[in-house]
């Protein structure tokens, strides 16, 4: 069978899946809405929160962004698992103990303030609604390759399916829908894995393979001498005038430090992983959850840098110095996607990579008078676009085609490859639905039922929650299909915003009973405002100088949520020590959520 | 004891585990996969250079060990100062 209907069976199987979970786990309650009415196993919760988390970024971009980075790479492996350990020693424990429904609900009661409640409610929209956009458009992409339908469509399709099982089942369909959604992703992310492992090394476990020697199938396959795969990989590396593979790159380490704090600091502050750990029976669950979420993730973690970097030796050996004919099919079938192309800068009919982007500006073929692309002497698609002069790269790689491709590339049989189409929209899909939550829990409880209308009914408030969550799903899939051109520059913010805003109130909120709703919010404020400034200086107002020489202390724009999270602290910290001590109230209630028993 | 001292008997030897257990956090992640993983990269363990290794990997092969470690010392905890659920 061909990989197109291979394709639709596996996708369409997994699907069916999920709407029949969906049908079954029916939300009957508000609780059951919200928080699956907390009864959520934490292995169950564990795997729902690590399908939560790895999102199309995750699954799709990451390994390839690695294989291109080196061990500055490791700054999104370190800085997206890291946050577990804050969530559960921090924030996950107590924020079940103090079991209610949605992070703005906290801030709101325990800053004893509706103003609280409702910024926290805008960052906690704002935040999901980034976030969200982007998933839909992963779904939409994902189909336009792997199915031949047009994007628009496949944002269509991925909509219809969100919509069904997040208006449904609301919390309680989600989580199921999340565990199948985990098994599915991780056994497409590992498969692939495993046998470019065996074939390069021998070895089966892709983590310890790509420290292994190589083996004589893979130093036939790679055409290289014997030796450690790494050791191979760092001297292909410097001969083409790379940096070495295991060494650091193009960033300073104070950079790699900060955007490993922020993407740390800010996984812990996203609203839609801390309601995550609202779902278990019990305190305990709660944080053995956050330590199985890990390790659940950790799984796929500790082997996209396996995969990176079996996929940046295979492509190096596989392509450079090569002519068109002799190119892998691979190439050929992903340049029609224009994911990969070549230009023959030195006319000598041979591809060569080196470092840098070949190309200025956007890729662009070359197209005749009828809108077909234009083939050139070798066969290849004739590229439109200029040369940068700074370099003599002659290809160019979206970072994407690492783990599309992957299968194609290690030979693999045609279901694997319809298995990772499967394996990109669980990934995609599975974060939009807990997004979509967040936003609409934030509309229903907290905006509707505790600020607009107070005597709104159970019943008629599990309507308003099925409502937003419809509407977000509509208004997110607008975004999927009309994109805002700065889609990749806002993730940037969602993790700066989560870090700058959510995380140091609530950890105060928690340790300290001293911080004032006046501190929590100029806290917010300042943090915010630091954050958000310095980002769109950099992105939009002035991009040109958007390099190390004109940074705060060497900082990117995407290490700077850190910087705004201290800002915050400092303003919260200052603020709540020269106002008024907080009503007993709160003060008792920040003392319950320590210990797991309410003891009178 | 009473239940005021136990309780914050309790907080306090929370707070002591989560320093400690945030201070490998830190060490292992910004430390050596980062501050001073070219000096760790001398060193090669099973065909990784170090400081890689733990930027790659260690790290969140600890991180998953330093959850479990901390979940099991609370479990203990909670029963040890008797405010654990019923």
């Amino acid at each position: 069978m061909g990989i197109l209907t291979w394709t639709w069976i596996i996708v369409g199987a997994s699907f069916a899946l999920y709407i029949g979970i969906a049908i079954w786990a029916r939300a009957k309650t508000t609780g059951d809405f919200y928080v699956a009415a907390k009864q959520i196993h934490p292995v169950l919760n564990g795997m729902a929160t690590g399908a939560d988390w790895m999102s199309a970024a995750s699954f799709i971009s990451m390994a390839g962004l690695i294989a291109f980075m080196g061990r500055d790479g490791s700054m999104y492996l370190m800085g997206w698992t890291g946050g577990y350990v804050l969530l559960a020693m921090l924030l996950a424990p107590y924020l079940r103990k103090y079991g209610k429904f949605t992070v703005p609900m906290f801030v709101g009661e325990r800053y004893y303030s509706q103003t609280a409640r409702v910024v926290a409610v805008v960052c906690a929209i704002f935040v999901s609604f980034t976030y969200v956009a982007g998933q839909m458009r992963g779904v939409g992409v994902v189909f336009s390759r792997f199915l031949e339908v047009p994007i628009n469509t496949g944002v269509l399709i991925g909509m219809a399916i969100v919509f069904f099982y997040a208006t449904m089942g609301g919390m309680k369909g989600i989580t199921y829908t999340q565990v199948a959604q985990y098994c599915v992703l991780i056994t497409a992310y590992m498969i692939p894995a495993i046998f470019i492992s065996i074939m390069l090394t021998g070895n089966p476990i892709p983590q310890l393979g790509y420290g292994s020697m190589l083996s004589e199938g893979g130093q036939q396959i790679l055409g290289s001498s014997p030796g450690h795969l790494l050791q191979k990989l760092n001297e292909v590396q410097i001969e083409l005038g790379f940096s070495a593979y295991t060494a650091g790159g193009a960033k300073t380490p104070i950079d790699v430090f900060m955007i490993t704090l922020a993407l740390m600091v800010g996984t812990a502050g996203l609203p839609h992983i801390i309601i995550r750990f609202f779902t278990t029976p019990t305190i305990k669950g709660a944080r053995s959850s956050a330590g199985w979420a890990l390790l659940f993730i950790a799984i796929l973690y500790t082997t996209a840098p396996a995969v990176a970097a079996f996929a940046r030796l295979n492509l190096i050996h596989s392509l450079n110095g090569k002519s068109y004919a002799e190119a892998p099919s691979w190439f050929k079938n992903w340049e029609k996607t224009g994911l990969v192309a070549w230009k023959d800068r030195n006319g000598d009919g041979k591809m060569q990579f080196a470092k840098g982007e070949p190309f200025k500006g956007k890729l662009e073929f070359e197209k005749d008078a009828a809108g077909a692309v234009k083939i050139g002497p070798s066969g290849e698609r004739v590229v439109k676009s200029a040369f940068d002069e700074k370099n003599t790269n002659e290809l160019y790689i979206d970072r994407d085609i690492i783990v599309l491709a992957n299968p194609e590339i290690a030979r693999l049989p045609n279901w694997v490859v319809a298995l990772v189409a499967a394996g990109g929209l669980a990934a995609a899909l599975s974060t939009a639905a807990g997004l979509l939550l967040v936003i609409a829990s934030a509309i229903s409880h907290d905006l509707v039922k505790n600020v607009l209308a107070k005597d709104t009914t159970e019943k008629a408030e599990l309507l308003w929650a099925r409502a937003a969550a419809g509407a977000a799903v509509i208004i997110a899939g607008y975004f999927g299909i009309h994109p805002p051109g700065f889609v990749a520059q806002v993730v940037a913010f969602a993790f700066g915003l989560a870090a700058s805003s959510f995380f140091p109130i609530i950890i105060l909120g928690i340790f300290w009973k001293r911080a004032t709703k006046e501190g929590a919010m100029l806290g917010m404020v300042a943090g915010i405002a630091f954050t958000a400034a310095y980002i769109i200086y950099f992105k939009f107002v002035n991009p040109d100088i958007n390099n190390a020489k004109h940074w705060l202390w060497g900082i990117s724009p995407e290490g700077i949520g850190s910087l705004g999270m201290v800002v915050n602290f400092v303003v919260a910290i200052g603020v709540s020590m020269v106002t008024k001590a907080p009503p007993q109230a709160v003060q008792d209630m920040v003392a319950s959520l320590r210990y797991p028993r309410t003891i009178e | 004891m009473a239940t005021k001292e136990r309780q914050a008997a309790y907080w306090k030897e929370n707070l002591t585990y989560i320093v400690i257990l945030l201070g490998i956090w830190f060490v292992v992640s910004y430390v050596f996969g980062i501050i001073m993983a070219d000096t760790l990269d001398k060193t090669s363990i099973g065909g990784f250079p170090l400081g890689f290794w733990f930027a790659n990997q260690g790290s969140e092969v600890i991180f998953v060990i330093l959850i479990v470690v901390y979940v099991k010392l609370m479990n203990h905890l909670d029963i040890k100062y008797d405010v654990h659920e019923q």
